[in-house]
């Protein structure tokens, strides 16, 4: 099961980030977690959020470059070592993390771990097996 | 000081009838040996024959860079290639250069002009000349180094780059003279400041001739006081022989002599191509009179320029070319190379997904031309991962090193950031104050 991200390409000048929140926010959408990743010219923001739909066409409308990438949250309890078993789990079968962000949930004691491997489905059924809780983007919004 | 006292001196008539001569033996010689010019001329009707004086130049075909392009690579040659001893190379558009030959002749007929160009900047036997244009199919470097070694001075043939191992020959040699691009010299000095060397003191240059990008009138009085030297302004182009075409002498300074005996030049109305009265600035076009391998027939140089006949103080009877002050098309000249922003293009468009939405920053830091390429992106190139969109970036920087051997930098933009004018954007911001 996959979550769905949206990136959005931001030059490095100021006041880029704002104006996606802008035009997020003017929308309605509300954002769950979110990263960015910069180099010293530009950045990618990514966002996971309760309407992509939405949240991609007011985008667009406004000449932002967005994409849609399938990523995968994983529940894993808030407690010392939480992470570190699920990356055990996934190195011993050779799978790599592109990048990765957390949040924690508000009505539970778990944390949300949004990941982008380099080979997603393997990736996903190493967890199933392991009875690790992978969540939708429906699921992520609920927690 | 005048290499040919003869030829550079003739009286005007004298050198006219010479003119005439030559240029009759170069129309006869393309007719016969260049098929390319056999079809102009027929096309139009005319025969070697008809040029019966100067005046009926007027009446021969232009050649422009694309005809040169489309008989890539020795299809201009009008010997065989058992007798071309060297070829060189310039840089034309969408990555194949322009290639030129030359025999046994013309090497000497170039070794001579370029030991005409040093003489006219006072560079004599008991010289060194500390040559840091580039060696190879550039003509810069070995068209500099037949002149110095014809008129018997010792050449340093360092070439271009490793600016500090250049700043200790320069300081350990103690050349007395030095060729290259004046955006190169005020590098050269910046550089040796920094390394606590002061170019104006430390050097025992005494005189520099400075050519293959344009240059201004300030730039030579910025070179000249940081350098403590004289500042000489030298011209050529690959098509034509190389540098050579004309220079300046150190009595006047003031506009480029055009070794007339070897190139005849023309200023015409770039819009119509009818030949401009004298004085009057146009477009400049040479045709050579004495080149074998590789004869041009009224070659437009797409350069904006006048001719000057008044008579130099220095004795020449060759008419002065002004500074180069323009161009009719929109190729750039970064560190002597020349670009087109089409290659540019074509070099972008060569990376799937990437859409022709670019801008070239062109801008002089520290004396050396930068290219910044701002690069929009779109979605077809756009990914989530940081990696992805970095080796765009590394693969334009790469390509376009591969094509101009320039460094540049590559930025990817958000889209629509590009200005555009009435829907066309604005290619090329050029902010070098020359």
């Amino acid at each position: 099961m996959k979550a769905e991200q949206i990136s959005v390409f931001l030059e490095n000048k100021s006041g880029r980030l704002a104006e996606v929140m802008r035009v997020l926010g003017a929308a309605q959408i509300n954002i769950r977690a979110l990263s960015i990743a910069d180099t010293s010219d530009f950045g990618i923001l990514r966002i996971i959020v309760n309407d992509k739909d939405k949240a991609l066409a007011v985008l667009k409308d406004n000449n932002f470059t967005v994409s849609k990438t399938d990523v995968i949250a994983v529940e894993v309890p808030d407690s010392p070592g939480g992470l570190s078993k699920i990356l055990d789990l996934l190195d011993a079968r050779k799978v790599n993390v592109e990048y990765m962000y957390a949040f924690i949930e508000r009505h539970s004691e778990n944390a949300v771990i949004i990941f982008r491997f380099d080979e997603n489905d393997k990736a996903i059924e190493v967890l199933q097996k392991a009875g690790i809780t992978i969540l939708s983007s429906q699921e992520i919004y609920k927690r | 000081m005048i290499w040919n006292q003869e030829f550079e001196t003739l009286p005007r008539e004298a050198l006219e009838s010479l003119q005439l001569k030559r240029l009759q033996a170069t129309v006869n010689r393309v007719y016969a040996t260049v098929p390319f010019y056999k079809k102009k001329f027929d096309e139009l009707g005319l025969k070697p024959a008809h040029i019966k004086s100067l005046k009926d130049m007027r009446l021969l075909p232009f050649t422009v860079k694309t005809d040169l392009r489309d008989n890539y690579p020795f299809g201009l040659f009008s010997v065989p290639m058992s007798s071309v001893v060297r070829v060189h190379a310039s840089s034309g558009t969408t990555g194949k250069p322009i290639v030129v030959g030359y025999t046994r002749r013309d090497i000497d007929t170039w070794a001579e002009l370029m030991a005409r160009t040093l003489t006219a900047a006072g560079i004599h036997q008991g010289d060194i000349v500390h040559n840091a244009y580039g060696y190879g199919l550039f003509t810069g470097g070995l068209g500099a180094h037949y002149g110095a070694e014809r008129v018997g001075a010792s050449v340093v043939p360092i070439s271009g780059g490793n600016t500090k191992r250049q700043i200790m020959i320069l300081k350990d040699f103690g050349p007395t003279a030095i060729t290259c691009t004046p955006s190169y010299a005020l590098h050269l000095a910046d550089v040796a400041r920094d390394m606590g060397i002061d170019p104006s003191r430390d050097f025992k240059l005494r005189v520099g001739c400075f050519g293959a990008e344009a240059w201004s009138e300030n730039m030579r009085h910025q070179i000249e006081k940081t350098f403590n030297i004289d500042a000489i302004d030298i011209f050529g182009l690959t098509e034509v022989i190389g540098p050579g075409v004309s220079s300046e002498c150190l009595e006047a300074k003031n506009g480029l002599h055009v070794f007339e005996d070897h190139f005849i030049p023309e200023i015409i109305d770039p819009e119509t191509g009818e030949p401009l009265p004298p004085g009057e600035k146009g477009e400049l076009v040479f045709t050579s009179i004495t080149k074998e391998a590789f004869p041009v027939i009224r070659y437009r140089t797409r350069d904006l320029t006048r001719l000057n006949p008044e008579q130099c103080v220095c004795g020449r009877t060759f008419l002065r070319m002004e500074r180069i002050t323009g161009r009719t098309d929109d190729m750039l000249i970064i560190r002597g190379v020349n670009v087109f922003p089409s290659q540019i293009e074509s070099a972008l468009l060569q990376i799937e997904g990437l859409e022709p939405h670019y801008q070239i920053i062109v801008d002089r830091k520290d004396n050396l031309d930068t290219i910044e390429l701002l690069v929009e992106v779109n979605e077809k190139i756009f990914s989530d991962k940081v990696k992805k969109l970095e080796v765009i970036e590394k693969r334009v920087v790469h390509d376009i090193k591969e094509m101009f051997g320039v460094s540049c930098k590559c930025k990817l933009v958000e889209p629509k950031t590009i200005a555009r004018s009435e829907g066309k954007a604005q290619r090329v911001i050029d902010k070098r104050k020359i």
